[in-house]
């Protein structure tokens, strides 16, 4: 029995839907837009698809580095997501009509989508991310050392990437040839995002300086202030920061960075785990910090369309952490059994996943059904 | 206090420098009869004066991030590795400029240095020994100033530029060969605080207190004379020294375009400063670069780190190169441990120091040689394992001297270098 759909967005209903194996540690993680597949990125340079309906596993071999961002070109409408625990459970109770070792069920066509990859030696790659064995479409040398983040325009015509050059370009989504460069950054490029109406880009820099591009103009409009997620470490003379994850609220009246705070060892990583949220129109932040005294960094956020930013990251374990509407108060923790080095949000907002350290993406549903909540792990 | 009997002050027991000359470098011919005061010869025996530089990357650096990169493995990272100046030899893309230096450069990618501790590994790095009771061992800056330095040299023969902090001096790191020879640390490169006469002192007050201090000091010492009173009367010593070539600390003398070459950062001026203090006749000088211990993002603090090395390592080598002194100059790159192949899930490296690099250039050494292996993930040594006594005879040798003789703190034969382990002669020229 499938429980209905909570009206209410309630994240104590978060479970463990299944744990996704790869051999090395993950980078990375990201729902297509159909929600049908979960793309995670590994520390053996590859990109492995999850089929959720089928539980196939496909590996995309293209890259000679790690990647850790990945974004999707889809059709302006995309289809409703599929639900797969459901499709799952009619194919089983198909296979127990028709006996076993009858034909299974065929798994439908998936919707057709391109990936756009990015990895540290600054190489772009497009893929036909639907198709049965996914190929490099197109390559592009984007950026001159690691390209960090890469997003799709609301319209789809447009992928914007960023990186340690200091620069955000801008690339043609249907060839991927260049558009413009986005030039005034004066340290690393860390992430960038586009605003839900497609006219502006921000991104955000190691030193935390986020820039508000006008898409039309190319200049930056204004810059806003996430100093607080960077820091020179005196000790070890050496600077620590940036913008980790990056996410607009799908109405675009807000918009959240997230990485490390409180730094007092850089080199150990000692400091707390720190979400921004800033108004869009007038740009003023405010800090979403976990309830728990916990040490790390946070490494992805994203805003749930129930209304809550949600957080994951790690230090030596991991955490998933809550905050509902406007309160910078999180409401709930959930342990996670690694360091939590992603985090994915499917479109309709019915999964999560994060990318683990121990090489498991775990895929979360809230439907308050499913795996038992992670035990903390031991300290 | 323990008495003051230093090591080889005997002719018998020492080896001098002029002994050095004459064997290790057959360089005494061009000094003239009396070996040093030859005018003619003065801008060859610049040249033939044997120096130390040791750039230490504190905190412990990558090897894989460096000079023995595994692209492409479960230990590899993100990094790629590139092409050098010398076929067949590949470093890490975050050494652009060093790569290009390869020519110049040989690589020990074997050594073992037996532990995984910054205190430890600071120590038996520079001193080419495994730490022991009974006895402390001098640091390479005090025996190459012992060994090496000219008694008419105006400035002190043992230099430590680090990254910040005070100056001073007296460290703790000549032991038995004594305060003559123990490091004068430069925090920021700036000489001590308070060296210079105060401008409300004339300088004949100056010289009447100074002479009064000295006469408390003799008569101090002639009942009463310990190895501290003579760190105490030798850091006046090395201060006047300072004082009289404080041109020498001032790189803002250098034309615009050296010190652009050098980077505007504080390891460019660093490095600068040092090419400078070893044209001006000090043996010794170690900078340190800060810091490289990188538990938390490995591999965004290499690319900030590294980025600040490669430029004026890079642009050092050229200039002493260009100044006719690479030849006689040994240049060391080294650490306290490198770091663990194994990537930990903050994407750090930890201690390591089982099997990991370092590199040397100048003189004495063979540009270009590859010196041990480790295995495809780096995990382990497999051919030619160094330990860090083999470096200490090398870099002993590689200016000349012959580090399997001893000194004789107390008249007992204390070996120079570790006489159980010998020089990695395939690095030497």
């Amino acid at each position: 029995m499938i429980p209905p759909p909570r009206a209410i967005f309630d994240p104590t209903t978060a479970r463990v839907e299944r744990e996704l194996k790869h051999a090395r540690p993950l980078i990375g993680c990201r729902f297509d837009p159909s929600g049908r597949f979960l793309f995670v990125s590994a520390e053996d340079d590859s990109v492995q698809r999850f089929d959720l309906l089928t539980g196939a596993k496909t590996s995309l071999a293209g890259h000679d580095s790690w990647v850790r961002a990945m974004a999707f070109v889809a059709p302006a409408a995309a289809p409703a997501p599929l639900d797969s625990v459901a499709w799952q459970q009619v194919r089983a109770a198909s296979q127990a009509l028709v006996g076993f070792g009858a034909a299974v069920l065929p798994a439908p066509k998936p919707v057709p989508f391109t990936l756009v990859t990015a990895d540290y030696h600054g190489k772009l790659i497009w893929w036909q991310g639907d198709s049965d064995a996914p190929k490099p479409l197109k390559t592009v040398a984007a950026h001159d050392g690691y390209a960090r983040a890469v997003a799709v325009s609301p319209d789809g015509t447009t992928v914007a990437s960023c990186g340690n050059d200091q620069k955000v370009k801008l690339w043609k989504a249907a060839d991927g040839s260049a558009i413009r460069t986005l030039d005034g950054h004066e340290s690393h490029v860390y992430n960038l995002a586009f605003h839900p109406d497609g006219t502006r880009l921000v991104s955000c820099d190691l030193k935390g300086v986020v820039k508000d591009w006008n898409l039309k103009t190319g200049k930056s409009a204004r810059d806003l202030d996430a100093k607080v997620l960077t820091k020179y470490d005196p000790t070890f003379m050496a600077d620590i920061g940036g913008a980790r994850g990056m996410a607009f609220k799908y109405d675009g009246t807000a918009f959240a960075v997230c990485g490390i705070t409180n730094v007092s060892n850089a080199f150990a990583g000692v400091g707390n785990p720190l979400a921004v949220v800033f108004d869009w129109d007038s740009g003023k932040a405010k800090s979403f910090k976990p309830k728990d005294a916990f040490q790390g960094t946070m490494w992805g956020v994203h805003f749930h369309p129930g209304g809550a930013v949600i957080g994951a990251g790690g230090g030596g374990q991991g955490r998933v952490w809550f905050w509902k509407g406007d309160d910078p108060a999180s409401i709930h923790t959930l342990n996670v059994p690694t360091n939590a080095r992603d985090l994915a949000l499917s479109t309709d907002g019915a999964r999560f996943a994060v990318a683990g350290a121990n090489g498991t993406a775990y895929v979360y549903n809230f439907t308050g059904v499913g795996g038992p909540p992670p035990t903390p792990p031991k300290k | 206090m323990l008495p003051c009997n230093y090591a080889c002050n005997t002719a018998d027991h020492a080896t001098t420098r002029r002994a050095f000359l004459g064997a290790g470098l057959g360089a005494t011919a061009a000094l003239g009869a009396d070996g040093f005061a030859n005018p003619v010869h003065a801008a060859e025996l610049k040249k033939a004066q044997k120096r130390v530089l040791v750039i230490f990357l504190e905190g412990g650096v990558s090897q894989l991030e460096t000079w023995d990169p595994k692209p492409n493995t479960d230990t590899g990272g993100p990094f790629k590795s590139i092409a050098t100046s010398v076929p067949g030899t590949r470093v890490c893309e975050l050494l652009p400029l060093a790569a290009k230096q390869m020519h110049r450069i040989a690589l020990v990618r074997s050594l073992n240095s037996q532990t995984d501790d910054h205190g430890v590994g600071h120590n038996v790095m520079l001193t080419g020994r495994k730490m022991e009771p009974g006895i402390v061992y001098p640091h390479l800056g005090a025996v190459a100033a012992r060994l090496l330095n000219s008694n008419a040299n105006a400035l002190p023969g043992h230099i430590r530029i680090v990254p910040k902090g005070g100056s001073g001096f007296n460290g703790a790191d000549a032991t038995f060969l004594g305060p003559k020879f123990a490091s004068v640390g430069l925090g920021d490169g700036k000489p001590p605080a308070d060296l210079f006469r105060p401008a409300n002192l004339t300088p004949t007050e100056d010289e009447q207190r100074d002479a009064f201090r000295k006469r408390l000091d003799e008569r101090f010492a002639k009942s009463r004379k310990s190895a501290a009173t003579d760190a105490y009367t030798e850091s006046f010593t090395q201060a006047e020294r300072v004082v009289k070539q404080a041109e020498v600390f001032d790189i803002s003398k250098e034309p615009e375009k050296v010190a652009d070459k050098y980077g505007r950062h504080d390891f460019g001026r660093h490095m600068l400063l040092a090419r400078r203090l070893l044209e001006a006749g000090v043996t010794y000088v170690k900078v340190s670069h800060s810091n490289y211990d990188t538990h938390h993002e490995n591999f965004d603090f290499h690319i900030e780190q590294l980025a600040e090395f490669d430029k004026p390592f890079s642009a050092l080598l050229d200039d002493l190169a260009d100044r006719g002194m690479l030849d006689s100059t040994l240049v060391v790159v080294m650490s306290e441990m490198g770091r663990t192949p194994k990537i930990n899930d903050r994407y750090g490296r930890d201690h390591w120091g089982r099997a990991w690099s370092v590199a040397l250039a100048g003189a004495g050494i063979k540009g270009g040689a590859v010196v041990g292996k480790t295995n495809a993930t780096g995990t382990a040594v497999t051919g030619r394992e160094v330990w860090t006594g083999h470096l200490f005879h090398t870099y002993l040798q590689a200016v000349g001297l012959d580090s399997t003789k001893n000194f004789y703190p107390n008249e007992r034969p204390v070996p120079i270098a570790d006489p159980k382990t010998a020089a990695i002669s395939e690095v030497l020229a």
